[in-house]
This record gives structure tokens, sequence and C-alpha cells, in this order.
């Protein structure tokens, strides 16, 4: 069982982190949502829960709780530029299909 | 799949439900959209790369409008069709300026409406349309780099703008297609940026913004108290900025080059530009080649701090100024916030350092610390931030009253009053019979209607007829969050009411807002004087006016001739009094009149009595 992030997006996630002043590391999790079925969630973590998951990934703490990591599980986060636009990606083997707009998935 | 952000704890939202939030800088020169991403507020650039676009539209034949850099590229070949500084016209009307159009190349048309208009080849445009182009090309950027539709935008205006030109700065929000949370002052905005609103140990203290842009000098006090900032003072200097840095240096490069006669445009304008590339230059080196045509030398930063130090002292006399009508101290400033492109120049950063003994804070971009705090604020608005019951709040600059009569003026809502609010006054009628009352809104720290400023004037008719004093006229100001006025007027008894949105007669600069609170306070002694008297008179008024109207219905039944005269003599001393423009002169008369009408008042008493009780049993009475 395994997440990972890029050099790229760890690097990010630090620099947000800094920024904010505050936080152990960074919470991933899927919810039921969207047209397509669930959707990432991504926020800043102030407290780690006894039944998550953590995974140290080039300095950053990746927090996952137990009912998303099923879902989550080899997802390697990437942060990217497309156009204007700039943010993290997920690569998330697990997911079977995604509704047009991409922010919500199938597994 | 859609790029991602990084949200508070809780705060994720839903699939095509993000609540993306900007906030727009919208400079004369130049304006800046930021945004908060993933926690951090950043202004967003064009696919060039460029932060700063620069408030220039260029309206072309085919209808084609052109927003910023390009349109400024044209500023030279088809001035009367590309706009600059637009943000100078809004909310103004033509006959205010008249006085900016003689300098500006632009053609005026005259309409019947109060929103002057600019002739282009595309028609007539208002400032406001050209200023909605500037808001929509911002807007685009901001959706493409967002990557989805806008919730909503927090745009902000200087401190001393008025009703009139915050309406339409609002009206080209909405006609770009932008939906405008609120209003931001500037200054406020870069305190934002600096989070100094959050700081538990600013609170309650003085922050200083010094803003110095291009053409412009701005220098705002603000107080802290409990996450909202007051305005304490304003001031500035309207024509005074880093162009006068390029200017001085340009002459120094004609008198060093033995060119100060020239009349060649094309080497004034070399000169100009190469004055701002050495005074940018100097901001990292302590010396600089320079050269102007055949002529070639260096330039150090001694120089250039010399040759600027006036200019520089000059924004320090308006900060003193400012310390001082803010009434407060020095020391009590905790934190100094540089805004402005100009401010990144050293030695503007000492002097300011010195003046107010304390290092000022330089970390953000000062052309884009405002922008960022506007994205801060936006952030906080869409319900980003778990703690959003902090909202930041403004205050009204000047206050807003009622014309009472007697010229005096009653202040409803007093300045620096947080906004919104609403706030309502009893006024009632001061003749019997009275069926209709003006409602005069005006706007000043003044005592009297002359001294302030008027900002609608309506009527509220079909009072009931009833003796002076017993309408009850309930009349409320509400003043939005963006400083906006509506008035109403309710006659309680009857329900008549009236209302009106104002429709401020437009334009005040920021030097007058300063003018007429430093006038309040020069004036303060005089004034309370003129209250005074006024009140003096209008008591005098209605002394004479009920004597009148007694004398009227009963003197022939109840007063002797000498008696009837001793009145009148008593009313002429009044009437004489009134005149004298001294209140005690005014009030001793007034006494003098009750004393001698004693006897006559006793009368028609025991008159009314007696006419009440004719026809009745006295044993009715004691029941």
């Amino acid at each position: 069982m395994a997440i990972s992030l890029t050099e790229t997006a760890a690097n990010r996630v630090n620099t947000f982190l800094e920024q904010r002043g505050k936080g152990v590391g960074l919470r991933l999790g899927v919810k039921t949502h969207g047209c397509s079925g669930m959707a990432y969630v991504m926020e800043f973590a102030d407290e780690i829960d006894e039944h998550d998951t953590v995974f140290d990934d080039h300095g950053v703490k990746l927090i996952v709780d137990p009912k998303s990591l099923v879902y989550l599980d080899g997802t390697q986060m990437d942060y990217t530029k497309e156009g204007l636009n700039e943010g993290f990606k997920f690569s998330n083997p697990n997911e079977s299909g995604a509704c047009g707009c991409g922010e919500s998935f199938t597994v | 799949m859609a790029l991602l952000q990084i949200s508070e704890p809780g705060m994720s939202t839903a699939p095509h439900e993000h609540r993306l939030a900007i906030g727009i800088d919208l400079g004369t020169t130049n304006s800046l959209v930021a945004s908060v991403r993933s926690g951090e507020a950043s202004t967003l650039a064009d696919e060039n790369g460029e932060h700063l676009l620069p408030s220039v539209v260029r309206y072309l034949e085919n209808g084609e409008v052109i927003v910023g850099t390009k349109a400024q590229a044209a500023l030279g070949s088809d001035l009367q069709n590309t706009i600059a500084s637009a943000k100078r016209f809004l909310g103004r009307a033509v006959s205010e300026i008249k006085t900016l159009a003689g300098q500006l190349p632009y053609d005026f048309v005259e309409t019947e409406g109060s929103v002057p208009q600019i002739q282009t080849c595309a028609g007539n445009v208002t400032a406001i349309e050209v200023s909605s182009e500037i808001l929509k090309s911002l807007k685009e950027r901001a959706e493409n780099t967002l990557g989805g539709e806008l919730k909503g935008a927090v745009i902000t205006v200087p401190a001393y703008f008025d009703d009139a030109q915050r309406q339409a700065t609002k009206d080209a929000a909405r006609l770009a297609g932008l939906n405008v949370y609120r209003l931001l002052n500037e200054p406020t905005a870069a305190a934002v940026a600096y989070g100094l609103d959050q700081k538990t140990d600013v609170d309650n203290k003085v922050i200083a913004i010094y803003d110095l842009g291009g053409g412009t000098f701005d220098v705002s006090l603000l107080r802290l108290n409990k996450g909202v900032f007051e305005v304490l003072s304003t001031g500035g200097d309207s024509a005074l900025g880093g162009d006068d840095f390029d200017h001085v240096i340009a002459e120094w490069l004609l008198t060093e080059s033995q060119q100060t006669a020239t009349q060649d445009e094309f080497l004034l304008r070399a000169a100009m530009l190469e004055g701002r590339r050495a005074k940018e230059a100097l901001s990292d080196t302590a010396e600089v080649d320079v050269s102007l045509g055949e002529w070639q030398g260096t330039f150090n930063v001694e120089q250039f701090n010399a040759l600027i130090q006036p200019l520089v002292k000059k924004t320090l006399m308006a900060c003193r100024r400012a310390v001082r009508d803010a009434d407060v101290a020095k020391e009590d400033i905790a934190e100094v916030v540089m805004v402005g492109g100009s401010t990144r120049v050293p030695y503007v950063r000492q002097l300011v350092g010195e003046f107010f003994d304390r290092p000022p804070l330089v970390d953000i971009d000062p052309d884009k610390v405002v922008a960022i705090g506007a994205g801060i604020q936006a952030d906080l608005l869409a319900g980003n931030k778990p703690d959003s019951d902090l909202l930041l709040l403004d205050v009204i600059p000047l206050s807003l009253g009622l014309e009472t009569y007697g010229g005096l003026v009653e202040k409803v809502i007093a300045r620096n009053t947080t906004i919104p609010i609403t706030r309502a006054q009893e006024f009632t009628t001061f003749k019997d019979s009275q069926t209709a009352m003006t409602i005069h809104v005006l706007q000043g720290e003044r005592e009297t209607v002359e001294a302030n400023r008027s900002l609608a004037k309506f009527a509220l008719r079909g009072i009931p007829a009833m003796v002076a004093g017993a309408a009850r006229i309930k009349v409320t100001f509400q003043v939005d969050a963006d400083g906006l006025l509506s008035v109403f007027a309710e006659e309680e008894s009857t329900g008549v009411k009236t209302s009106v949105e104002v429709k401020p007669s437009y334009g005040l600069s920021d030097s007058e807002i300063e003018g007429m609170i430093r006038a309040s306070m020069e004036n303060a002694k005089e004034d309370v004087e003129q209250r005074r008297l006024r009140e003096a008179q209008v008591d005098a008024d209605r002394s004479l006016e009920a004597l009148d109207s007694a004398m009227a219905a009963d003197a022939d039944v109840l007063l002797s001739e000498p008696e009837k005269q001793l009145l009148l003599d008593a009313r002429v001393e009044l009437v004489t009094a009134k005149n004298s423009e001294n209140a005690d002169t005014v009030k001793n008369a007034i006494k003098q009149l009750e004393k001698a009408a004693e006897f006559y008042v006793a009368r028609r008493m025991d008159s009314n009595i007696q006419q009440a009780m004719s026809g009745h049993n006295i044993t009715e009475f004691e029941s």
C-alpha cells in the first residue's frame, strides 16, 4: 500500500504549508460526490487521526483515512500547468472512468 | 482530469462547486487580479507572464476592443480612440471633468445625462464601459487560470472615493459580468495582504499605508479594532509620483549633456526613458552608466538621492499632516506598509523608515500588494476559510446627516462608523398644519448646511395636518457594505413614505475630503458657536410663532391695550436680538419675552380651563 507524489508536487506542498504557517501535512481522501461517483479531497491537515495511514514522501506527510485508502492505493500526485491553469493532478490506477470534466471518477 | 487545489481542513468543495473568487486592483495606470490557490494568495499572470495589465483600452472601427499592453502601444498613434486613466473620470459629472478635459486628448460629448461620454470611432463610451473592458479582460484571465467560473470578486477603490465613484465601479463590474462581493479600500487591502487584520499585537494600533505610485502619492492612517479598519486620516499629493523621479533625472541628463535648451521632443522623451532606466537600475547597484544622444556619463546613488530628496521630503510632509489629522503620536504607529512601484527606491524606504522610526513592510511586491489583499478578502467572502466570521469591515469616510430647521445639520451616521449600517432618527414638523417636509441629505463634518456637501434633496408629502411637533417622521439612512447610501422617510402615524437612492452630486477628490475633515477640526469652536446661535434663533422663531398664534386667537379678549403693547415691545426686542449673531443675546431676549408673557400664559390657561369646564357640572370632574 502506498501513495506517492513527485518532487515538483512535494515542493509546492511544502511551500503552501510554510506560507500557511501551520499544519502537519496533506490530507488526501475521496468523497462520494460528483457526476461520476467520487471526488478527490485534498486539504491541509492540522492533526493526524489514530486510524489514519501516513505516507512520507519527499519530506511531505500524506495522510489518508482507512476508507479512502482503498480507492487511493497506488496513486501518484503531480503538480502541473495546463495553459494558464496550474494545480495538482492524481494518477490513480484504481480509476476506471472519469466524467467529462474529470472532476469525479469511478473505480 | 481537472487540476486540484488544496483546501482548508473540512472546506473541500464538491466537483463543479468550487468557490473561485478573485480580488481586483483596478488602477489608474495598471490593473491586477489575484486569487488564493492552495492557501497561497498571488497575482495571476497572462499568457506572456505579465501580471500588470495596463489600464488602457483601444476601440477599433470594426467594433473590436483591445485592452492592455497592445492598447498602450497605440497611445502614440491613435490617441483619440485609446483611453487611458479612465479611473479618473469614473463617477464624475461632465461639469467636474471639464477642468480635467482641457489636458486630455479625448473628445468629450455633451450629453443630457450626467455621465460624460468620450467619442471614439466605435461610438461613444463612458468611463464605466472603459473600466468594464479592463475588468472583463482580468476576469477572462482569472477564469482561464483558475479553470472555472468565478463566484465573486472584491474590487479595490481609493479610500477617498465617494458614493458616485463607488457606484460607478460596481456598475463597471456588473457590466463585465462580475459578481461583486464588495468594494474594499486600497489601503485596507494592503494591510490585509500583510495579515495585519489577523495580528493580535497590532489590534487597536495605528497602521500607516504609504502609497507612492507612478503619478500619485497617498498616505492613509488606519486603526485596527477587532478586525475592523477605521480610516483615521488620508492625505497625499495627486501630482507627485515616481514619474517625477524620472523627470528630475532627465533634467540632470539634459544639463550634464548641455542640451537644456532643446525643444526636440524625441530627445526629451529619450531623456525621460533613460531617467527611468537609471532609477530602476539604482535600486540594485550604486552606479549606472547613462547616455543621452552622443553624450555618455555615469550616475550614482548619491546623485540620485540628492535629486529626489525634495520630492520624498514632500511626501513626508503629507505624512506628518496625516499623523496630525489622525490625532495620534508617531509612536502609536505599529506598522508602515509600502505600496506602489516607487517604494522600491531604497532611499524612499530609508527616509520613510526614519520618519516613522521603524522599518516599513516591503516583503510583498508593492505593485501587487493591494490586489493580493483583495484576493485574500475575496477568498474569505467566498467561504473558503473555516473562520469566515472574521469579516473585514470598512467605515464611512465622512458623516452623513440631514438639514434641520435653521440651516443646521443633524448627523445621522457619524464618520468612521463601520458599514454596512442602518440608522433611523425621528424628526417632527416645525409649524402647525405642515403637510410636507424637505429631506436634505448632507455629507461632511461641519455644523451648518452651507459648510457641508449636499448629496440629495427630496420631499415627503401628504403629512396629515397636525400641530407643530406632533408628526413623527422617521428618516432611515442605510449604507451598504460598499458605502452606498439609501435614505427612506416615513410619517409613522399615517405610513406615508418616500425614499431616495442617493444620486450624489458627483466627485470629491481626496484632498477635498481631507480639506473637509480638516476644516471641521479647525472650525470646531466656531462651529459650536454657530450651532448655539442657530439653535437660539430656532428657539426664538418658535417663541415668536407661539406668541403670534396665541395673540391672533385671543389677545383681543384677554389683553388690555397697554398689555398688548408690552408684549409687542418684547416681541420687537426678540426680533432685533435674533439678528444680533450672538447666541447669548438671543437666549436672553427669549427669556425676557417669556417673562413678559407669563401673565398672559397664565390667563390663557385659566380661560382654557373655564372654556373646557363650561357647560359641565363640577362633579363630572371629580369622578
